[in-house]
């Protein structure tokens, strides 16, 4: 049942709608360039018939700084989602450290990815959801300090350790022996940040993380996320509805639409000289919702 | 009629020790129920295929069929195949298997009202699958759970009554052999109907009180 053939592998998919797709097995052998730590080749998701993601193509360097901009419905959280094995996806490779995600090699022969090979991979990536997704029957501090213990297997001293480390940079200490359901949004997502660079992923995901907080907590949160972004060299893919901060912050930017990147480019150029029509027509429509770029 | 108290207090003692084996069986009987219970539930929704029918069809079954047939079956016709259980192994085992088929209900209810968020969390954490239901999702799941699942162990607690058709010599059994004995039944079943009272009453306020509290710390 390993699925061995020479001509084409299939494509996995554990849950949601399982169409195979077949790729070559020729491509899947090209060695990925060294600098690029995470590559999406021609990727399609598929929701039963909806088309969210169409041949997405898409490499990260290794520390690159990364954001994903788009209307709603894009598909910019399904690329995130793909990434962290929330999603399966129906063709197409994702590669990490020039190995692919939901497949491994064995005996020269591309087999489906086996849970010690999804683990492994999936430690180099931490992610941090719109909604916080604290364990809310637990405290700030147990939220950091346990998954570094029962995962990394980390002994409690050193775990708790780094979990008011953590929270120091967050400027939470005081609160760790609050629950989830004591915090404000913010605090909540700051938490949450902390909970995920415990783990000390090589990868970040940010998916809209301040979009479900009152406006006079976003900041606290992007603060939070500028201290990271100066201080460490973790690859960081963000997807966010705030342009000036996206323009700040990242090193090149995805313009996505109808589940394909239109555009990218270095912020400066991207949000000042955009040479799609499409992203013109969606960066015209923020400005007029108010937002400065 | 007439209440004669002197002889309800006579049988008193009897009962009373009757009534001990009614407890032990509904304890042994929910002990059986909340871990097969949460089998059931856990097999439900396993990625295995043949796990889901087997253990679906077998909870669907035990709903469908009495307990008193579940009862003679495990006491009466086992036996034809060389499987003897003693009286109140064969009661608790009945008891055990038919309230399990409910409670897995209980516990999938419970299980499917924790956000998706929380087992993205997990997953997202590289959390292994038994640490994700063990550390974050049962954790959450069950405190709600408990109302229900104790009025399922009170149920279960008032059908002992039945294992008396299996010579289990529980408070009703033993009411009726002093009945039977005797030729008066009133002062021993209403005896017994009142230790049952004594016992539920309590139990049914206690999960009332449980049951608000869940509902504030979940508001
Ligand atoms: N579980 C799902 N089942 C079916 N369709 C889904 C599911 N998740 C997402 N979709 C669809 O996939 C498309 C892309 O969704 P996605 O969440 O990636 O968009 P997005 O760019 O993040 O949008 P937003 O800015 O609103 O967050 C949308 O059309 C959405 O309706
Ligand atoms: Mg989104």
């Amino acid at each position: 049942m390993t699925g061995k053939t020479n001509l084409s592998i299939k494509a996995v998919g554990g849950t949601g709608s399982s169409q195979v797709a077949e790729f070559p097995y020729r491509e899947t052998r090209l060695a990925q360039s060294a600098d690029k730590q995470v590559e999406f080749r021609s990727i399609e998701k598929r929701y039963g018939h909806h088309q969210v993601l169409s041949d997405l193509s898409l490499s990260i360097k290794r520390g690159e700084k990364l954001s994903l901009i788009g209307p709603s419905g894009s598909g910019k959280t399904t690329v995130l989602r793909i990434l962290m094995t929330l999603e399966t996806i129906q063709g197409g490779s994702i590669w990490i450290d020039g190995k692919p995600l939901w497949h491994e090699e064995r005996n020269g022969q591309l087999v489906k990815a086996s849970q010690q090979h999804l683990r492994r991979q999936r430690a180099k990536i931490g992610m941090v959801f719109q909604h916080f997704n604290l364990f809310p029957h637990m405290t700030a501090l147990e939220n950091i300090s346990q998954p570094q213990r029962i995962v990394l297997g980390r002994p409690r001293v050193e775990a708790d350790v780094q979990a008011l480390e953590l929270l120091d940079m967050v400027g939470l200490r005081e609160r760790a022996h609050h629950y989830p359901a004591q915090l404000s949004g913010g605090q909540k997502q700051r938490v949450a940040i902390a909970r995920a660079l415990a783990m000390k992923p090589e990868i970040m995901l940010f998916d809209e993380i301040t979009s479900a907080l009152d406006p006079e907590l976003v900041e606290e949160v992007l603060n939070v996320l500028r201290e990271i972004g100066r201080t460490s060299d973790m690859t960081m893919l963000l997807v966010t509805h705030e342009m000036t901060f996206a323009k700040e912050f990242s090193d090149r930017v995805l313009f996505m639409d109808g589940g394909r990147i239109v555009e990218e480019g270095e912020p400066d150029q991207l949000f000042s000289a955009p040479t799609q029509d499409r992203t013109r027509s969606f960066l015209r429509k923020i400005i007029a919702a108010g937002q400065r770029i | 009629m007439t209440f004669d108290f002197d002889f309800a207090l006579q049988v008193l003692p009897d009962l009373v020790r009757g009534f001990a084996i009614t407890i032990q069986a509904t304890v042994g009987g929910s002990v059986l129920a909340l871990a097969l219970g949460l089998a059931f539930a856990l097999a439900n929704r396993s990625e295995n295929r043949l796990l889901r029918v087997c253990s679906g069809s077998a909870s669907e079954f035990l709903r469908r069929t009495p307990l008193l047939v579940q009862l003679f079956f495990i006491f009466y016709v086992l036996p034809d195949v060389g499987i003897v259980i003693p009286p109140i192994w064969a009661g608790i085992l009945a008891l055990g298997l038919h309230s399990s088929a409910y409670m897995s209900e209980v516990y999938r209810a419970g299980i499917e009202a924790v956000p998706k968020g929380q087992w993205e969390a997990a997953l997202a954490l590289n959390y292994h699958p038994v640490q994700t239901w063990r550390r974050v999702i049962l954790p959450q799941a069950i405190p709600p759970m408990v109302p229900a699942l104790g009025n399922y162990v009170v149920l279960m607690f008032k059908e002992t009554a039945l294992l008396a058709v299996i010579t289990v010599p529980e408070a009703m059994n033993t009411a009726r052999d002093i009945g039977n004995s005797t030729y008066q039944y009133t002062e021993p079943v209403t005896v017994v109907g009142i230790l049952y009272l004594l016992i539920s009453i309590p139990v049914v306020l206690a999960l009332r009180f449980i049951e608000r509290r869940v509902h504030q710390e979940a508001a």
